[in-house]
C-alpha cells in the first residue's frame, strides 16, 4: 500500500484528469454523438424500409384480394344474368308454348265444331234427301203395287205381321 | 558522490536492455534462424562464456530489476533508446520533454537539463535533483538530506510535469480526436455508411453500445453514459496497445491514472445517482420489515453499502492498474532473462515465451478495456435503475 502511494504522482493524476475529461467532451461533441446519431439515424432508416416494404406487400396482397374478389363477383354476376337469361328464354319459350297450343287448341276446336255442324248440316240434308227418296220410291212402289187388288191385300197382311202389335 | 556513479552504472544498463528491447524481433529472428543451422559445438561454446559470466550474474538480476523498475515507472524524457559509445559517453536518442513545478512560483524548464537525472538542474536560482524517479529541491552539488526512515527531506515541489506518461495519453487523445472525427465525418460524406478505418471501428462502437451499455444500464438511460464508455474503452484499449509498442510506455499500468480514471465512474455513478439507487443503499431492505428490526439490520447493511460505494470503484482502479503492472513485469522479465542465461537454448527458450506472453497481452490489453468498461456500465445501470423494492 505504501509502494502504491509512493507511486501515485499527483502531477500524471491531474494531467490525466484534464486530458481525459477534455477528451471526452471534445469527442462527445465532434465523434460520439453524431457518430451514434447516424448509426440510429441508419437504423431507423432500415427499419422503416422494412416496414415499409411489408407495407407494399401487404398492400399488394389486398390488391391481389380485391382482384380476386372483384372476378368472382363478375363470374357470379354473370352466371346469375346468364341464369336470368335462360329462365327468361325457356319462360317466353313456354309461353309461346302454351299460346300456340291454346290457339291450336282453339281452332282445332272450332274446326271440330265446324265439321260437326257441316256433319249435322249434311245429315240433316241427307236425312230429307232419304226421306223424299224414300217418299218417291214409296209412292211409285204404292202406285205399282196398288194397282192391283191381291197384292194390296198381300201387302196389307205383311205390314200388318211385320207391325206387331 | 556514490549515487551519481550507482545512476551512470543504471543507465549503462538500460542502454543495453532498451536496445534490446527494440532490437527485440530482429534478433528473434536471428536466433530463430541460427538455431536452424547451429551444431552442438555453438552450444558448447556458449554454455563456456556463460560460466565465466556467471560471477555477475547476481548483479546481473539486480540490474534487471532496475530495469524493470525504471520501466514501469513514468520518465521525464521521452527517450527511444540509448547506447555508450566507444570513450564511455553516453548518447540518448530520444526527446527531452518540459518540467513544469510549483515551488513558491510556476518554474518551467526542460528536462534535458536534469541530463538523464546525472546533473542537478539550476533555475532561478533553485536547484533540483531528480531522485528516485521524483524532483526535490536541492543545493547546487544535488544533495539528498534523509530522514532516519532513510526518506529523503528535502522540498518536493508540485510537479506537473508533462512526463512520458501524459505525451503518451497526449498522443493517444490526438490519435483517438482524429479517428473518431474522421469516422464521424465519414457519416456525412459516405451517405450513412463509414468509410475508411472507421469500418474497422465502427462495429467496436456498436459493440459498446449493444453488449455493454445497453442490458447493463436499461434502454432508457443508457444514452448519457455512452460518451464516458466510448471514451474510457477506447483511451484504455488504445495506451494498452500502445504499452505493447517497443516505445516501452506504461501509462494504464500507472496507479494515478487508472485512480483518475476509476475517479470519473465513481463521480458519474454517484451524481447520476436515482433516489432507487441511494434507496438502496440507505434502505436495502425496504418495507420486507418493520423498522424496529430494520434497525439492528441497518448497523450492519448500511457501513457495507456505504463502503461498497468506493470499493466499486476502487477494484476498478486496481484491477486495471495490477493487470497492466503484472503484464509489463511479466514481459519484461522474460526479456531480461534472456541477457541472464545468455545462451541459445535458455535466451531463445525465454524469446519464446516472450513472444507468446505479448500474444497474450494483446489480448489483455482489450480484455481490461473490455472488463472497465462493462463494469462502470454495471456501476451506472446500479445508478440508474429504477424500480420497486
Amino acid at each position: 500500500m505504501e509502494k502504491l502511494l509512493e507511486e501515485f504522482s499527483l502531477g500524471l493524476f491531474v494531467w490525466q484528469s484534464l486530458l481525459f475529461i477534455g477528451l471526452l467532451l471534445l469527442l462527445r461533441k465532434f465523434a460520439w454523438t453524431p457518430i451514434l446519431d447516424s448509426i440510429n439515424e441508419r437504423e431507423s432508416s432500415i427499419k422503416d424500409a422494412l416496414s415499409s416494404a411489408e407495407k407494399a406487400k401487404e398492400e399488394m396482397q389486398a390488391v391481389q384480394a380485391d382482384n380476386k374478389r372483384i372476378l368472382q363477383e363478375a363470374r357470379a354476376e354473370k352466371e346469375a344474368l346468364l341464369a336470368e337469361a335462360k329462365k327468361t328464354a325457356s319462360e317466353m319459350i313456354n309461353q309461346a308454348k302454351e299460346g300456340a297450343q291454346s290457339e291450336a287448341d282453339k281452332i282445332m276446336q272450332q274446326a271440330q265444331e265446324a265439321i260437326q255442324a257441316e256433319k249435322e248440316a249434311a245429315l240433316k240434308d241427307l236425312k230429307t234427301q232419304v226421306a223424299d227418296l224414300s217418299l218417291d220410291i214409296a209412292q211409285k212402289v204404292l202406285q205399282d203395287e196398288l194397282a192391283d187388288e191381291k197384292k194390296q191385300t198381300a201387302l196389307v197382311a205383311k205390314l200388318l205381321k211385320e207391325s206387331k202389335l | 558522490m556514490g549515487i551519481a556513479a550507482k545512476r551512470l552504472h543504471l543507465h549503462r544498463i538500460l542502454d543495453e536492455m532498451k536496445n534490446a528491447q527494440l532490437g527485440l524481433y530482429s534478433r528473434a529472428i536471428a536466433v530463430a534462424l541460427s538455431l536452424l543451422f547451429t551444431t552442438p559445438s555453438l552450444f558448447a561454446n556458449n554454455s563456456k562464456e556463460t560460466d565465466s559470466s556467471t560471477t555477475d550474474g547476481i548483479s546481473k538480476k539486480e540490474e534487471i530489476k532496475a530495469y524493470i523498475r525504471h520501466h514501469l515507472e513514468d520518465a521525464y524524457d521521452f527517450s527511444l533508446f540509448s547506447y555508450t559509445s566507444e570513450d564511455g559517453t553516453h548518447h540518448y536518442i530520444g526527446a527531452p520533454l518540459p518540467i513544469i513545478l510549483w515551488d513558491e512560483g510556476l518554474q518551467i524548464f526542460s528536462s534535458s537539463k536534469f541530463h538523464h537525472g546525472e546533473t542537478v538542474a539550476k533555475v532561478d536560482g533553485k536547484y533540483y535533483a531528480l531522485y528516485h524517479n521524483k524532483i526535490y529541491r536541492t543545493d547546487a552539488e544535488g544533495t539528498i538530506v534523509y530522514d532516519a526512515d532513510h526518506h529523503p527531506t528535502n522540498v518536493k515541489p508540485l510537479d506537473f510535469s508533462i512526463t512520458k506518461g501524459v505525451m503518451s495519453m497526449l498522443i493517444i487523445c490526438l490519435l483517438m480526436f482524429f479517428l473518431f472525427r474522421s469516422l464521424a465525418k465519414s457519416y456525412a460524406e459516405n451517405g450513412g455508411l463509414p468509410a475508411g478505418v472507421g469500418r474497422f471501428f465502427e462495429p467496436i462502437v456498436l459493440y459498446v453500445r449493444d453488449d455493454i451499455a445497453r442490458p447493463n444500464i436499461g434502454e432508457k438511460h443508457y444514452q448519457k453514459y455512452m460518451s464516458f464508455l466510448l471514451t474510457v474503452f477506447f483511451f484504455i484499449w488504445f495506451l494498452n496497445m500502445f504499452g505493447l509498442t517497443p516505445l516501452g510506455i506504461n501509462v494504464t499500468g500507472n496507479i494515478a491514472v487508472t485512480s483518475g480514471l476509476a475517479l470519473l465512474t465513481f463521480l458519474i455513478t454517484n451524481l447520476t445517482g436515482t433516489k432507487d439507487y441511494w434507496l438502496h443503499i440507505f434502505d436495502p431492505l425496504g418495507s420486507s420489515m418493520p423498522w424496529i428490526a430494520k434497525i439492528f439490520l441497518y448497523i450492519i447493511l448500511i457501513p457495507i453499502e456505504v463502503l461498497g460505494i468506493f470499493i466499486k470503484p476502487f477494484s476498478l482502479l486496481i484491477r486495471l492498474y495490477a493487470n497492466m503492472q503484472a503484464g509489463h513485469i511479466v514481459l519484461m522479465s522474460l526479456i531480461g532473462l534472456m541477457f541472464i542465461f545468455k545462451s541459445w537454448i535458455g535466451s531463445s527458450l525465454s524469446f519464446g515465451l516472450a513472444f507468446a506472453i505479448s500474444l497474450i497481452e494483446v489480448l489483455v490489453a482489450l480484455l481490461q478495456a473490455y472488463i472497465f468498461t462493462m463494469l462502470s456500465a454495471l456501476y451506472f445501470g446500479f445508478a440508474s435503475e429504477e424500480h420497486e423494492h
